[in-house]
């Protein structure tokens, strides 16, 4: 079990104020999404947990030790996949298994051990198929499979996910969905996940974190009571109501409107 | 007839490639096929040829300016066989591939780490990039001074002609590697000593390569320069000598003859590329 921990946490970019005040806990097994208008911070603040930017004030801590870079407890999944195109599918999944943080005192049940989890993250997220291939040969979700399954091969506490399915089509990223909660029932990590779309927010987690922007600040915390996921499940009412919810709060703190009516007008008495 | 129009209006346009999918030649960017390319590339030096033996053959310009193919073709004949080209082939290749190499040899590492840590470019970039402005040929009265008149000076001179071009090219190159790719490796639990051998220089590789390519040709300009000023072997000594005793078509064989070796190598090169780097677009 572990625990990560934020506590007031701040960030400024010179004059830009990013993120002000911030908590947060996030314990294995949970899953927290961030969602917000653009501007908001929800990048940058899975950033800083990553350890990929520094905070400017506050506590952030794994189990009560704080945080100075970035770790292999806290793996990351890119918006653009970010893999190595010179290694092929089974080989990107298994990088960090060449790093010296694993291949120290290691003994050969282990590597064993490692060998037969990486050929179980590839059955489980359907890339036996195309293991020796290399990722240019692959289409967005597929690539985006292997950085899944390479940031889970490090056995991470935390999987931090950074609008993982922006760049995908609907259709795959309702398959993605399923397969990101099929590895949430089978994997002990926490997930924190970072996107603009209210509708993956509430179908994927179990608690939804609204962040207002200027400064990035909590506007929000929706707990997310929905029986067993299932696609047909986002056109029942309670999913729609609680979409409907999350999505007018957002636009509430987004400080824009769209009116056609006005805009209507414009043209009309041009 | 009726029957027969409605059948070939709803045959499917995949039917009739020939006439519909073909790219036009002339679209920004728009692809050919490989053999159309390497029939328009061999054109374009049939073209060539043929322009220097027409002029040469209308005797509108004097032979001592311009000899014709066959005269410099039994030119390069008896010098491949009379005399020695193979030696001064063989001398100039181990100039520019010494200076060259002992150049690779120091900026690959350098740029590779200008590229990586911003401490080493501060350090290091503002200082090539003035080295990369100093004329190289000025340098040769130093290079002798200081080399003698032995191999020494013409690798040195190749060495000063090359090796800021491609540290700062290779730095750049360095520079390039997507920020993400690094990120996902430190998230992984990398050190920088790792990030900048398994990401950086493995991801950066293949445009490393190309800058070499690149620089290579470099490498002929200095070797012919040195040449010049200062030996008594070589490609372009003996066009110098060639000049002197106003054997044009001499010259034009020692032109020609280097301009094959860089082609040669440079299409080995990439092909070498394309074997190594299968994942790389060029």
């Amino acid at each position: 079990m572990s625990t990560l921990f934020v506590s007031h946490l701040s960030k400024r970019f010179d004059a830009f104020e990013a993120l002000r005040d911030i908590d947060l806990t996030l314990q294995t097994g949970e899953f927290v999404a961030l969602v917000g208008a653009s501007g908001c911070g929800k990048s940058t603040l899975l950033r800083i947990i990553g350890g990929l930017e520094t905070r400017s004030t506050g506590r952030l801590e794994v189990d009560g030790k704080p945080i100075a870079g970035p770790g292999h407890d806290r793996a990351m999944v890119f918006q653009d996949y970010s893999l190595y195109p010179w290694l092929t599918v089974a080989q990107n999944v298994r990088f960090c298994r060449g790093l010296k943080i694993y291949s120290k005192n290691q003994s050969s049940s282990e590597i064993d051990d490692s060998i037969r989890r990486s050929n179980l993250l590839i059955d489980l997220m359907g890339l036996t198929r195309v293991r020796d291939a290399r990722p240019n040969q692959l289409s967005g979700g597929m690539r985006q499979r292997v950085a899944i399954a390479r940031a889970l091969m490090a056995q991470p506490d935390f999987l931090l996910m950074d609008e993982p399915f922006g760049a995908l089509d609907t259709q795959t990223r309702e398959v993605m969905h399923d397969l990101v909660l099929h590895v949430k029932a089978t994997e002990r990590s926490a997930f924190l996940f970072v996107t603009h779309d209210v509708e993956e927010a509430v179908y994927l987690a179990d608690r939804v974190i609204v962040l207002a922007p200027n400064p990035g600040r909590v506007d929000s915390v929706w707990p997310i009571d929905l029986p067993a996921r299932h696609q047909s499940l986002k056109m029942t009412p309670e999913f729609l109501h609680i979409k409907r919810e999350i999505t007018d709060r957002i636009r509430a703190t987004s400080g824009m409107y769209s009116d056609l009516a006005a805009l209507q007008a414009l043209s009309g008495g041009a | 007839m009726e029957t027969v129009q409605e059948n070939s209006i709803t045959l499917p346009p995949a039917t009739l490639p020939h006439l519909h999918n073909r790219t036009p030649l002339w679209t920004v960017r728009g692809r050919i096929n490989k053999r159309l390319y390497q029939l328009i590339a061999l054109a374009s030096f049939l073209l060539l040829l043929g322009l220097w033996w027409g002029i040469s053959a209308s005797g509108v310009v004097d032979p001592l300016f311009l000899p014709g193919p066959g005269a410099v073709a039994q030119c390069f004949v008896s010098w491949l066989f009379d005399q020695d080209l193979l030696n001064d082939t063989g001398i100039s290749l181990y100039r520019v591939f010494a200076g060259f190499g002992l150049s690779a040899v120091m900026a690959v590492p350098l740029g590779l780490y200008i590229g990586a840590y911003q401490p080493v470019r501060a350090f290091f970039e503002p200082l090539m990039e003035f080295s990369r402005y100093l004329p190289a040929v000025a340098f040769i009265p130093l290079v002798m001074l200081w080399a003698g008149i032995g191999e020494g000076s013409k690798i040195s001179l190749i060495w000063i002609g090359t090796f800021f071009q491609m540290v700062l090219m290779i730095s750049d190159n360095v520079s390039r590697v997507p920020l993400s790719q690094i990120e996902a490796a430190r998230t992984l639990g990398a050190t920088n000593t790792e990030v900048v051998h398994k990401v950086l220089l493995r991801s950066a590789m293949p445009a490393i390569f190309d800058t070499l390519r690149l620089t290579l040709g470099f490498a002929w300009t200095y070797l012919v320069v040195a040449e010049m000023v200062a030996a008594n072997s070589g490609l372009g000594y003996a066009i110098l000598q060639a000049q002197r005793f106003l054997q044009t078509e001499r010259i034009f064989v020692g032109i020609i003859v280097i301009g094959v070796i860089g082609l040669v190598t440079d299409q080995t090169l990439r092909w070498v590329h394309r074997k190594l780097f299968p994942w790389a677009k060029q």
